[in-house]
C-alpha cells in the first residue's frame, strides 16, 4: 500500500514506442465494482513487485460482451467484440492476462473467429508462471496452515479445464486445502453466470449462491478462495446471508498472495 | 408341413427388420430437418471420444453404482447378441445350436452368456428398485410423470423377460438333452453347451415329459426371439434409442472448450457491414436475392431452427437425469431441467415429423412451436450457462446450446428479455459495461490508492 501503483496504459506505451510483455485486461467488474477493484489492485501490486512489464487499456477497454452473448444478444456481443478487437489489434497485442474468467473465456474462445487472436491467460495461470520462472516468490506466512476451500469458477474450470493453477498457488501459500463435495468438473456454479449477475433469479426455493455457500461451509473453512469477481460477490453475499462474515472471508487468490507478501 | 416353423420365423424376422428400417429412415429424416452444421473436423479426436465415452462408458462410471450396473447391462447386451445370431440361424434352417461345432469354445460362450444374462437380470432388478422403491430424486422430477416413467419401467420389464426367457429356454434344452430327446440330444450322449445358471432351473423340470419340455423350450425360444424383435421396434417409440445413437452422438459432439459458444455468422455479416467504412448505406439489395427471400432468423423458436446435432442429441437422450441433478437452477427449485429441454425438443420434433407424414411430405403450420408451447421462457432464463449439464451427460449431449439458441431468438427476434437484462445490455451498448458507469472512468481505480 505504501508505494503508488504503476499502471501504464497501452497508449502511454505506444507513445514511447514500446510494447509491454502482457496486457492486463481489467474487465468491467475489476474496473467499477468496489469489491472487485481490490482484486485488480492486488494483482497490479503483484505485477509491480515482480517487475512485469504490463499495461492496461484504461478508457479504451470495453465490456467483452460475455453477458450480452450469454443472454442471447449475439448482435451486441459481436459489436463489442469487433470494437475491442480493433483496439487490441491496433496495439498489436499478443498476450492478455485477466482476473475475470468470463473475460478470459470470451477473449480466448470467442474472439478468434472474429479476427482477435491472442494468447489469453487467467491471472492464476500467469501468477503460477511468474513463480515457476522465479520472478515472484511466495511464502505461506499468514496463510500457513489455514483451512481454505477453493470455489471453481465455471468459466475457468469446466469451460476451459483450468483446475490446477489456482490450487497450485494455494499450495504455495502452505494452506490446508480442503475440497468441497462438489469441486473441479462437478463444481457447483455460484449462480452469477449466463448474465444471471444482472437480473433477479427465477422463482425457486433457494438462491444458487446460498446452496454453494452451504457446500463451502461444510468444509469448515477459514477462507473461501475464489478466482472470479462474480463468484466473489456471490459467495460474499452467501456468507453474509449465513451471518458468517465475521469468521469467514472470501478472498481472491491474487489478494491472498498480495497479502502474504504484505503488498 | 415340417418347414412351417422355418417359414413363419422368416416372416416374423423380415417383418421386424422391415418395420425397424422404416422407423430408422423416419428418424434420419427428422434429424435432417435441423440446420446444417459441420462437425467433420479432427476425426482422430472424434474417434477417440467415441471409443472412450460411448464404447468405453468412461463418463457412466463417474457415478459408480449406476455406472457399474450399466456396464454390466451394456456388456451383457452386446455379448449376448452373438447368441441371438445363432438363434436366428437356427430359426431359419431349423437346426439345433448350429455353432456347437466350436466345441469347447462353444461351451465357454454359452456359459458366459448365461452368467451375463444372470448378472443383467440382477442389475435390471436393482435399476427397477432404484426407480420404484428407493425413488432416487432424479427419477421423480415433474417431466418424468406419466409416459416417461412407464417407458423407463417397460424397458426394464423387457430386459428382465428377455433374460428370463433365455435362461428358461436353455434350462428346458438342457433337460431335453439329458433325456436324450430327438433333435436336442447329440448322437454321442454328450451335452452341447455349458449351463452354469440354467442348470439350476433345469432341476425344476425333473420328471416332466419330453413333450411338455419341448413345449416349454419352444415357447421360451419363440417368445424370446419375438421379444427381441418387438424390443428392437420399441426403441423408436421410447427413450431407449441411446443404445444406437450414443455412438454418433459422442462422435459428433462439440470438441471446442465447453465455454466456447458459436459466433452466429449471420450476425457477423451484419456487424462487418456496419463496421465497413466503404459500405454504401444506400446500396440496392444484391441482384441475386429473390424478392420473397426471408432473412435468416436469429436463434431458435422451433426445432427446425436448431442444428441436426442438437436434434440427434434429443433422440439420444435416455432421460437418466444426471444433467438435471447437477443443474444449479434445478437444485434450487427453479423450473429449468436440462433433461426436459431435451425431451421437449424430441417430442416437438416427433410432432413435426408426424405432421409431415400426414401431410404427404410437407409441413403444414400447426400454430405451435418449441418456445412457449413446450419450453417456457422461465425455464430458459433460469440457466447460468455453467456447463454442469454438458459435463454430466454420459453421452455428450449439449442442452446448453439449445438454451442459448432459444435465448438468442427471445432477445434478437422477440425483444423479450427480462427488464433487468435489457438495462444491463443498454448499459453495455452505451457505456461499455453492464453497469451505468462512464467508460472514461475505467482507469480510475489506478489512482484510488
Amino acid at each position: 500500500m505504501s508505494e503508488p501503483l504503476k499502471v501504464p496504459t497501452m497508449a502511454e506505451y505506444l507513445a514511447q514506442g514500446k510494447q509491454p510483455e502482457v496486457l492486463f485486461w481489467v474487465g468491467c467488474a475489476g474496473s467499477f465494482d468496489d469489491r472487485a477493484k481490490k482484486i485488480t489492485k492486488a494483482f497490479a501490486r503483484i505485477l509491480n513487485k515482480a517487475n512485469v512489464d504490463f499495461a492496461v487499456l484504461g478508457a479504451e477497454e470495453s465490456c467483452t460482451g460475455d453477458p450480452a452473448k450469454r443472454a442471447g444478444n449475439e448482435f451486441l456481443f459481436q459489436m463489442q467484440a469487433v470494437t475491442n478487437i480493433e483496439v487490441l489489434n491496433g496495439y498489436e497485442v499478443k498476450k492478455i492476462v485477466t482476473a475475470c474468467p468470463h473475460c478470459f473465456n470470451t477473449l480466448k474462445n470467442e474472439y478468434p473467429s472474429l479476427g482477435g487472436n491472442y494468447e489469453v491467460v487467467h491471472h492464476t495461470q500467469f501468477l503460477k508462471s511468474l513463480l515457476e520462472d522465479g520472478r515472484l516468490t511466495v511464502e505461506g506466512g499468514k496463510f500457513k496452515g489455514k483451512r481454505i476451500t477453493f470455489h471453481d469458477p465455471c468459466y475457468l474450470g469446466r469451460a476451459n479445464g483450468v483446475y490446477e493453477a489456482p490450487r497450485d498457488l494455494l499450495r504455495k501459500l502452505d494452506v490446508e486445502l480442503v475440497e468441497m463435495r462438489k469441486c473441479k468438473t462437478n463444481g457447483l456454479c455460484c449462480g452469477a453466470g449466463g448474465a444471471q449477475m444482472f437480473k433477479e433469479p427465477e422463482p425457486g426455493n433457494k438462491d444458487v449462491n446460498v446452496e454453494r455457500t452451504e457446500q463451502a461451509l461444510e468444509t469448515k473453512p477459514e477462507i473461501i478462495a475464489a478466482g472470479c469477481p462474480f463468484c466473489n460477490t456471490m459467495m460474499t453475499d452467501g456468507i453474509k446471508s449465513k451471518e458468517k462474515e465475521d469468521s469467514i472471508e472470501v478472498m481472491d487468490i491474487a489478494e491472498m498472495i498480495a497479502s502474504a507478501e504484505e503488498l | 408341413m415340417q418347414y412351417i416353423p422355418n417359414i413363419l420365423f422368416c416372416i416374423v424376422l423380415l417383418a421386424g427388420v422391415v418395420f425397424f428400417s422404416k422407423n430408422v429412415k423416419k428418424l434420419i429424416r427428422n434429424i435432417k430437418l435441423g440446420r446444417d452444421v459441420d462437425r467433420s473436423d479432427n476425426k482422430q479426436q472424434r474417434w477417440l471420444n467415441m471409443s472412450k465415452i460411448a464404447l468405453g462408458q468412461y463418463k457412466m462410471v463417474k457415478r459408480p453404482v449406476s455406472g457399474i450396473l450399466h456396464v454390466v447391462v451394456y456388456v451383457g447386451f452386446i455379448i449376448i447378441n452373438i447368441e441371438v445370431l445363432e438363434i436366428i440361424i437356427d430359426g431359419i434352417f431349423g437346426t439345433h445350436r448350429i455353432f456347437s461345432f466350436l466345441g469347447g469354445l462353444y461351451d465357454f460362450l454359452i456359459a458366459s452368456f448365461e452368467i451375463l444374462a444372470f448378472l443383467v437380470f440382477v442389475s435390471v432388478i436393482i435399476f427397477w428398485i432404484r426407480r420404484n422403491v428407493i425413488r432416487i430424486k432424479r427419477f421423480l422430477n415433474p417431466e418424468m410423470k406419466g409416459w416417461p416413467k412407464m417407458d423407463g419401467n417397460l424397458i426394464l420389464y423387457f430386459e428382465m423377460a428377455l433374460m428370463g426367457l433365455f435362461l428358461l429356454m436353455n434350462a428346458a434344452d438342457l433337460q431335453l438333452q439329458l433325456l436324450g430327446a430327438d433333435h436336442y440330444a447329440s448322437g454321442d450322449g454328450s451335452i452341447t453347451g455349458s449351463f452354469p445358471i440354467s442348470g439350476y432351473i433345469a432341476t425344476l423340470f425333473r420328471g416332466m415329459s419330453v413333450s411338455s419340455l419341448i413345449i416349454i423350450e419352444r415357447a421360451a425360444w419363440w417368445i424370446h426371439i419375438i421379444g427381441i424383435l418387438v424390443f428392437l421396434n420399441y426403441l423408436y417409440y421410447s427413450k431407449h434409442l441411446h443404445i444406437m445413437l450414443a455412438f454418433p452422438n459422442t462422435w459428433f459432439a462439440k470438441l471446442r472448450p465447453q465455454g466456447a459458444l458459436t459466433n452466429l455468422q449471420s450476425v457477423t455479416d451484419e456487424v462487418m457491414l456496419m463496421m465497413d467504412p466503404n459500405a454504401d448505406p444506400f446500396a440496392a439489395p444484391a441482384e441475386d436475392v429473390a424478392e420473397d427471400a426471408v432473412p435468416e432468423k436469429f436463434g431458435a423458436s422451433d426445432v427446425t431452427d436448431l442444428n441436426w446435432v442438437q436434434l440427434m442429441n434429443s433422440y439420444s437422450c435416455t432421460e437418466c437425469g444426471r444433467c438435471t441433478s447437477e443443474c444449479p437452477a434445478n437444485q434450487t427449485g427453479k423450473k429449468l431441467s436440462p433433461r426436459k429441454i431435451m425431451m421437449d425438443t424430441r417430442d416437438r420434433l416427433e410432432e413435426v415429423g408426424k405432421n409431415i407424414d400426414t401431410n404427404k411430405g410437407v409441413f403444414v403450420p400447426d400454430d405451435k412451436q418449441l418456445l412457449d408451447d413446450y419450453i417456457s421462457k422461465e425455464e430458459l432464463w433460469a440457466c447460468t450457462t455453467c456447463n454442469a449439464c454438458v459435463e454430466a451427460c454420459p453421452i455428450g449431449i449439449d442442452p446448453l446450446s439449445i438454451i442459448v439458441e432459444m435465448r438468442r431468438y427471445m432477445v434478437m427476434e422477440e425483444s423479450s428479455a427480462p427488464t433487468d437484462l435489457n438495462n444491463a445490455m443498454t448499459n453495455i451498448e452505451n457505456n461499455g459495461a453492464p453497469w451505468p458507469f462512464n467508460q472514461l472512468d475505467r482507469g480510475n481505480w489506478i489512482n484510488e490508492g
